[in-house]
């Protein structure tokens, strides 16, 4: 299908460059600024005259990214491994199996995947209150989960579905409860759409901010965005500090991105096609 | 994925059509039997969802209706908070800042991606993981690194106003978030960049799946690449453009994180946008029940979007 000119191709792929190179050049200067020596005043996306990653060792220590980075690992790895298994457990019923509501209880799924949370955040405040849970990784790990489910239930029942029955029929006539079927047979079929959730899900819950801010107030439970907010605003003046921050914040979601790249692309793809 | 399920009831119900009644009740047992245990299995999920989205969201509705500070008793005031929309300056310019972060946020994107993938549909892209990789990374970063990065682009010293110096245009340089005229434009430019390129990548990836041979085709008719565009390309993107431009316009809408980073709102009220006021009104200013409304309506003008958009740009019949 090679029909395009040559100098058509050259100038397409001029563009495509130009437009790849605009993208990582914003994300390419914070990782500069970051080695600039401290309280210096990076001035253009360029490399410092010499590398200091002094920045670093004070962002870490003396301004808490040690504890901002603890609150967001665990609960991103809480939300992660809550939401997976419960997004399985409800997926899996409603994907294979018959019974009155099944309707119903669908599509109130669906509707939390476009409930935002502004619409809830506001009694959910005075509820968390109410639970004594202010200020906790509990209540940011419960109400991620809650938002998580309402896709995860959708995205794996879709799974489920695609199961071949044959496959579905061997193990009953084996004689499995539908509990051994589940994790025996459905989860090893399923395991690349698993996965893809669960790359997702951890890519939102390390990038929550709204409900971190709204949710939690002690440099002991802040998140890791919350926390590089509040940081950016009490260094507003120390530019290369501020940009240590923010590159520990974005290295986990990179790392996972580079090494789950596929899972994330036909995540995004797919789950942007279900919305 | 959504084949499937649209699919499955179509076998279901030919099936008594050939057998009668007692094949029906079979059918519909398949793949399972009628379960109980699926309720056991939804039981937790449920709840959960339930305690933490639902019952929040019917609480916010039920707040809307009242005035109230958070600490003593609400009085009810019917739709007084709903109806504040018109005459509160500020809560009607967030809604008319959001018009404006409409077109960065979507309507550029959109565009690029699509002229995009409109001319590389022309040709075979030699390392595309790679473009794909990098044009990724602004949508999956978190938005406060972004946020903050952009701050620091921005700054009277930062890298911009540098830029525009050394390329003869000093007199824009100006300090760019704390200026009234530029600096809800200039967190619109920010989102066009954060968006971008997630839309280049599902418009590329919708383009490779066009049968080459509509192309081959339209080139036989003599299609130029004005008229291949309109004739194959935008057709068969169709799904991929109703995807994008829902998904846009939700992130549009409910722009907080950039917001709350970069300006705070302002200056002034400058950039302010509803679900930065529904944080505002809730947590700053102690008018709980105006945050509940603003967050309800938000909710509904996110619904009528979706729906509007799907229902125009999706293909009819379907």
């Amino acid at each position: 299908m090679n029909t395009a000119s040559r100098a058509q191709v050259v100038l397409n792929y001029a563009l495509l460059i130009l437009f790849t190179f605009l993208a990582v050049y914003p994300i390419v200067g914070v990782f500069l600024a970051s080695v600039y020596p401290p309280h210096s005043q990076p001035t253009s996306i360029s490399p410092p005259s010499h590398f200091s990653f002094h920045n670093f060792v004070t962002a870490w220590t003396q301004g808490h990214f040690a504890l901002y980075f603890r609150s967001s690992a665990i609960v991103a790895v809480s939300v992660v491994a809550g939401s997976t298994v419960l997004s399985i457990l409800g997926g899996y019923a409603l994907g294979t199996m018959r019974f009155r509501g099944s309707k119903v209880i669908f599509y109130t799924f669906i509707l939390g995947l476009i409930i935002p949370t502004e619409a809830t955040i506001v009694s959910l405040y005075y509820d968390i209150r109410a639970l004594n849970l202010i200020d906790t990784w509990t209540a940011l790990i419960l109400v991620e989960v809650s938002g998580e489910v309402a896709f995860g239930v959708f995205w794996m029942r879709a799974a489920f579905m695609s199961a071949p029955r044959s496959l579905i029929e061997a193990a009953r006539i084996d004689g499995a409860s539908t509990w051994r079927l589940l994790w025996r047979i459905m989860v090893p079929f399923a395991w690349p759409a698993i996965l893809t959730l669960m790359v997702l899900t951890f890519a939102d819950s390390w990038n929550e901010f709204f409900l971190a801010l709204v949710l939690t107030t002690s440099d002991q439970h802040l998140t890791a965005p919350a926390g590089l907010q509040v940081f950016s605003g009490k260094y507003t003046m120390n530019t290369p500090l501020v940009s240590a921050g923010a590159v520990i914040v974005a290295v986990p979601v990179i790392v996972v991105f580079v090494l789950l790249q596929r899972q994330f692309i036909r995540g995004v793809l797919t789950g942007a096609v279900k919305g | 994925m959504e084949n499937i399920a649209v699919q499955l009831p179509v076998t279901e119900i030919s099936a008594p059509k050939r057998a009668g009644k007692r094949a029906w009740r079979r059918a519909e047992r398949l793949p399972g039997e009628p379960r109980r245990i699926a309720y056991v299995y939804l039981a937790i999920p449920f709840l959960i969802y339930a305690a933490f989205t639902i019952v929040p969201l019917v609480q916010s509705f039920d707040i809307s209706f009242y005035n109230w500070d958070g600490i003593t008793p609400g009085t009810w005031v019917g739709l007084a908070n709903y109806k504040s929309f018109f005459a509160d300056p500020v809560i009607r310019g967030s809604y008319l800042h959001t018009l404006v972060l409409i077109v960065f946020y979507s309507f550029i994107p959109t565009a690029i991606g699509l002229l995009l993938a409109a001319l590389l549909s022309r040709m075979r892209i030699h390392g595309l993981t790679v473009f794909r990789t990098l044009l990724f990374l602004p949508a999956i970063l978190t938005d406060v690194v972004l946020a903050v990065t952009w701050t620091w682009i921005y700054d009277p010293h930062g890298p911009l106003n540098t830029f525009l110096g050394s390329i003869g245009l000093g007199f824009l340089r100006r300090p760019w978030l704390g200026d009234f005229h530029f600096a809800l434009p200039a967190v619109g430019v920010f989102g066009a960049w954060e968006e971008y390129g997630f839309c280049m990548i599902v418009f590329i990836a919708g383009v490779m799946k066009i049968p080459t041979s509509l192309y081959e085709a339209a080139r036989v008719d003599g299609a130029n690449a004005w008229h291949e565009f309109f004739a194959v390309t935008l057709p068969g993107l169709r799904y991929e453009l109703t995807v994008v431009v829902v998904l846009t316009m939700i992130d549009a809408l409910s722009t907080f994180d950039e917001v709350y980073v970069m300006t705070g709102g302002g200056p002034g009220t400058a950039t302010t946008v509803p679900a930065f006021e529904v944080y505002n009104q809730a947590f700053l200013q102690g008018q709980v029940g105006s945050a509940a409304a603003i967050g309800i309506t938000l909710m509904l003008v996110v619904f009528a979007v979706s729906y509007g958009i799907t229902k125009i740009l999706e293909p009819r019949g379907e």
